[in-house]
């Protein structure tokens, strides 16, 4: 019994999962057509690891960071437009705060400038929970406002220069630097997705966040605590905003409060809806967004790969959001499938009838 | 206790009845008027009329996108492609006449036709296939914006082509700037004529009216056995239309297309729209009420343009408080009329 229990939820997940990566593998393969075997294979060089595919894991790992922030949104039924505008927040803080410092090197500096930036995109996360949780303002209108004043903050932070930190101090090695061959940024997002599908998964607050998205009422009348836990998720989103931000900050070793993360959000929300995530909430597929996210990453290389210029990254992403979103739609599915579906079964359910008359 | 049901109304048809309907309208107008006289008292020819005939200039294509908003979200809808739209449409028009050689009033009359077309069809998406206007929509904001890059990566100029002259020809009123008058270039009136139409088609057609019935309660509307399907996919043709147009303004007024410009002209639309009034989740607004919102955007940056040593980013700070400020006196008066009806 528990066995076959186990099977289906195991079903369920693997047929959510089959399309993304199957969309993955497809894409990886020609990749590999075009420029060969080394696209997937890593080698070291220099004491790193290198090659198309890390790289492509390396530049995603602050949108994976922000898509992770976002599953959780919107599996309570929300979303969260700031993300972008929270990343060149968290961004200028950090940036603004070392070279503010005297000594750029400085391990105590370094480690206060990011403690500021995290506490800062934390208490942004906090805020437009609270404006969902307890004015009861649509998710959508609630961070709407700081989706348009929060580039305006991140260049009052930076007075609307862009700071540039010295490539000597140790805050690019967030971005640039590798531990055990591996970047670090693939550690963080390795870290941070972790923790959360195990907080997720492994205690109820999966189910809770799960709950609040199906019906928030409900399950406050369930004795769950929904005003608290949507603050909770929402503080978690500018949470990683920020650290995405801190990430790509230090990868550039600039902040650019006007172009940081500039559409990161959309590009979240996409990842999120490719890996299977309703935007309706309820259920959420946090390996899904993973995924999506190593989708819409190798979907860069593969357009340059296959000769197409550069300016084709919006246009094919366009492609993708429509064909994804019509295939999610279940009068899509009906229109398009309905010359190819058998015969309703009412006809063949009258003889058994008379089988059974008999 | 069976006649109370039955004459309780739902939460939703008791935000802004009667007089409360028109609070947030007067109050973007109280604030219209503060930041004029404000303007007025601290700086110097502050008070030429020319300063108020220029918010018609710079904002035109803001201000016709933000009358297309204000009917997709009235209808409770979301238009996030327009400002793609409209770079594209510029871009279009440049394209087609400096390198293409076709005649110019052929190819505005080409774009128009396209933007309303691409709005048909996105609306039919949405209405037919039940899909998210946030999403649908927003494939038309990474399309339009991958596409218009794909004509030209920097800038076109338009001005060899002789009717893009016509859009900045202008009318001058009270014999001119010296004399106390102002001018207004053809481009505005275009604009202002678009606000009038809109003004018209919302409140006095049926359109208009179905606009705010499938707003108010999209069932409701169809229960009535109102034309939900056309007034749905209508609000996007609008959009679609208003979008190509403030495209071709944006060529009459600067003659060139920047295939990075109106980046985020989305986002100053919807915090129009809902500044001047208009609730986010539809059924209830002004268009006139639009065009204030327009007008507090124009005015936050004629403001910082007078002060001269602030920076332009804190029009989008203020902005943003204002529409906080909107959306919490929106929401006040929401809760305060459902208290007073039970």
């Amino acid at each position: 019994m528990n066995n076959a229990l186990n099977r289906v939820l195991a079903n369920q997940y693997a047929r959510r999962l089959m399309w993304p990566v199957l969309v993955l593998l497809v894409l990886i393969a020609v990749n590999i057509a075009v420029t060969g075997f080394d696209f997937i294979w890593p080698h070291v060089s220099d004491g790193r690891l290198s090659g198309a595919f890390v790289n492509i894991l390396r530049r995603s790992a602050p949108l994976l960071l922000i898509a992770l922030g976002m599953t959780l949104v919107i599996a309570t039924k929300g979303i969260d437009l700031s993300v972008g505008a929270v990343y060149a927040i968290g961004a200028a803080i950090a940036c603004q705060t070392i070279i503010d410092g005297t000594d750029q090197s400085a391990a105590g500096l370094i480690f206060r400038a990011v403690a500021i930036a995290l506490v800062a995109t934390a208490v942004i996360g906090a805020w437009n929970g609270t404006m969902v949780a307890y004015f009861g303002i649509q998710p959508i209108v609630a961070t709407l406002i700081l989706m348009i004043a929060g580039r305006g903050i991140a260049q009052l932070v930076t007075g609307g220069q862009i700071p540039k930190v010295q490539d000597s101090s140790p805050f690019t090695e967030l971005g640039r630097g590798e531990i055990l061959t591996v970047p670090v940024p693939i550690w963080i997002a390795a870290a941070v997705f972790a923790a959360l599908v195990l907080l997720t998964r492994r205690t109820a607050l999966g189910m809770l966040l799960e709950a609040v998205g199906g019906n928030p009422e409900a399950s406050r009348l369930a004795g769950i605590r929904s005003k608290g836990i949507t603050v909770l998720v929402y503080l978690v989103c500018g949470l990683c905003a920020g650290l995405a931000g801190l990430i790509g900050a230090a990868n550039l070793g600039s902040a650019d409060a006007n172009n940081g993360g500039l559409w990161i959000e959309l590009d979240a929300i996409l990842a999120v809806v490719i890996g299977g995530t309703s935007l309706l909430g309820g259920r959420f597929y946090l390996l899904g967004t993973a995924i999506g996210v190593v989708i819409i990453g190798t979907l860069g290389d593969t357009i340059i790969n296959i000769g197409l210029s550069d300016q084709w990254q919006f246009t094919v992403k366009a492609i993708v959001v429509f064909i994804v979103a019509l295939l999610q739609s279940p009068e899509f599915r009906a229109w398009v499938f309905k010359p190819f579906k058998r015969r309703p079964a009412a006809p063949a359910a009258a003889p058994a009838e008379e089988v059974l008359a008999k | 206790m069976s006649t109370q049901t039955l004459t309780e109304r739902p939460a939703r048809s008791t935000l802004f009845d009667g007089m409360t309907r028109y609070i947030p309208i007067g109050a973007t107008v109280a604030l219209l008027l503060a930041l004029y006289f404000g303007g007025v008292a601290n700086y110097r020819n502050f008070d030429k009329p020319q300063v108020i005939a220029n918010l018609f200039i710079d904002n035109a294509p803001l201000l016709v996108i933000a009358v297309g908003m204000t009917f997709v979200i009235l209808s409770g809808g979301i238009d996030l492609s327009v400002g793609s739209v409209m770079a594209f449409s510029t871009m279009t028009c440049a394209w087609l006449t400096v390198e293409a050689g076709l005649s110019a009033p052929l190819v505005v009359a080409l774009v128009l036709v396209f933007g309303t077309g691409w709005g048909l069809l996105i609306g039919a998406v949405i209405h037919y296939f039940n899909v998210q206007p946030f999403i649908a929509t927003l494939v038309g904001l990474f399309l339009f914006r991958g596409l218009t890059l794909q004509i030209s990566t920097s800038d076109m100029s338009m001005r060899e082509v002789k009717f893009f002259q016509w859009g900045m020809t202008h009318v001058e009123v009270g014999g001119g700037i010296r004399q106390g008058g102002f001018w207004l270039p053809y481009l505005s009136f275009a604009a202002i004529a678009v606000v009038a139409v809109a003004f018209v088609v919302l409140h006095y057609t049926r359109f208009g009216r179905g606009v705010y019935a499938v707003g108010g309660n999209e069932q409701s509307a169809l229960l009535m056995g109102l034309p939900v399907a056309r007034t749905k996919i209508g609000v996007y043709v609008v959009s679609g239309f208003c979008a190509s147009l403030a495209g071709v303004l944006a060529a009459f007024a600067t003659k060139s297309a920047d295939p990075l410009r109106h980046v985020g002209a989305e986002l100053d639309a919807i915090a129009a729209v809902v500044i001047g009034g208009t609730l986010l989740t539809g059924g209830a607004g002004f268009v006139l009420g639009t065009l204030a919102g327009v007008m507090v955007w124009g005015l936050l940056n004629t403001l910082i343009q007078f002060q001269g040593n602030l920076s332009s980013w804190w029009a989008r700070i203020v902005m943003g408080v204002l529409l906080l400020a909107f959306i919490l006196l929106q929401r006040g008066l929401a809760r305060s009329g459902e208290k007073r009806r039970t």
